[in-house]
């Protein structure tokens, strides 16, 4: 009962001093808070747990570096930090479901298209335009090996057949190819993803 | 009477997570320790 009259401020201060006991209160006190939230959210317990585990090894190790500011509230930031973990899910799943609860049957919620969009089409574009200029910096015999392979197919017993030099010596090179256009990457901070 | 073929809004969730995740969390906290060295911080996780 005692437990209850601590202040969730004073628990979280105590838990930094190194009293673990105070994390097991200020968990059984919001776990059901945040639990919930998260499972209105994504509609899964398996996915709500892993969320819910990630929240607080994000607020543990927050705690234990000593970042936390008792700004706020203890409750509304781990909320915003399980929100933010929400999204980080549904972002990594690219689709975000909707429930309108109307009670009628929405065909999107079954099929999803998989074609990328106005915007992807583009970043795609610009990131294999770099890709291929990354390629025309390479030396002539890396180059030609790369190409070869990557954007005709060749296997590279056709490739050293085709180049007139040995299986070990097209792999040297398309391995050397890769390093150069990795170090190429790295110096200059090229992003290329999607 | 017109019949309600609408669902209950899903709005009231009362839900726990397992014991088990619990017991990881508490389990992570007891292990991770981080030390402070000049300004750098270094996280351990001694089981």
């Amino acid at each position: 009962m005692q437990k209850e009259l601590i202040s969730d401020a004073q628990l979280v201060s105590n838990y930094i001093r190194g009293e673990e006991s105070a994390l097991e209160v200020l968990i059984t006190r919001h776990k059901q808070r945040i639990y919930s939230f998260i499972y209105s959210k994504v509609f899964d317990r398996d996915i709500s747990e892993d969320i819910f585990q990630d929240t607080f090894i994000k607020v543990i190790r927050t705690l234990k570096r000593g970042k936390y500011n008792e700004e706020g509230k203890f409750l509304p930031w781990v909320m915003r930090i399980a929100h933010n973990l929400v999204i980080d899910h549904f972002r990594k799943n690219s689709r975000m479901p909707k429930f309108d609860n109307s009670g009628d049957f929405n065909i999107f919620s079954v099929i999803s298209d998989n074609a990328l969009n106005a915007e992807k089409t583009i970043i795609k574009g610009q990131v294999e335009a770099d890709v291929r200029r990354l390629i025309d910096e390479l030396p002539e015999d890396q180059k030609e090996v790369l190409v070869m392979r990557m954007y005709k197919d060749m296997s590279f017993k056709e490739i050293s057949e085709r180049t007139g030099v040995s299986i070990n010596t097209a792999l040297g090179r398309m391995r050397y190819a890769l390093i150069n256009m990795r170090k190429v990457i790295e110096k200059h901070n090229i992003v290329l993803t999607n | 009477m017109a019949k309600l073929y609408s669902n209950k809004p899903k709005s009231d969730f009362k839900l726990n997570p397992k014991d088990e995740t619990i017991s990881f969390i508490l389990n992570y906290s007891k292990a991770l320790s981080v030390i402070n060295y000049k300004s750098m911080k270094f996280e351990s996780l001694q089981n």
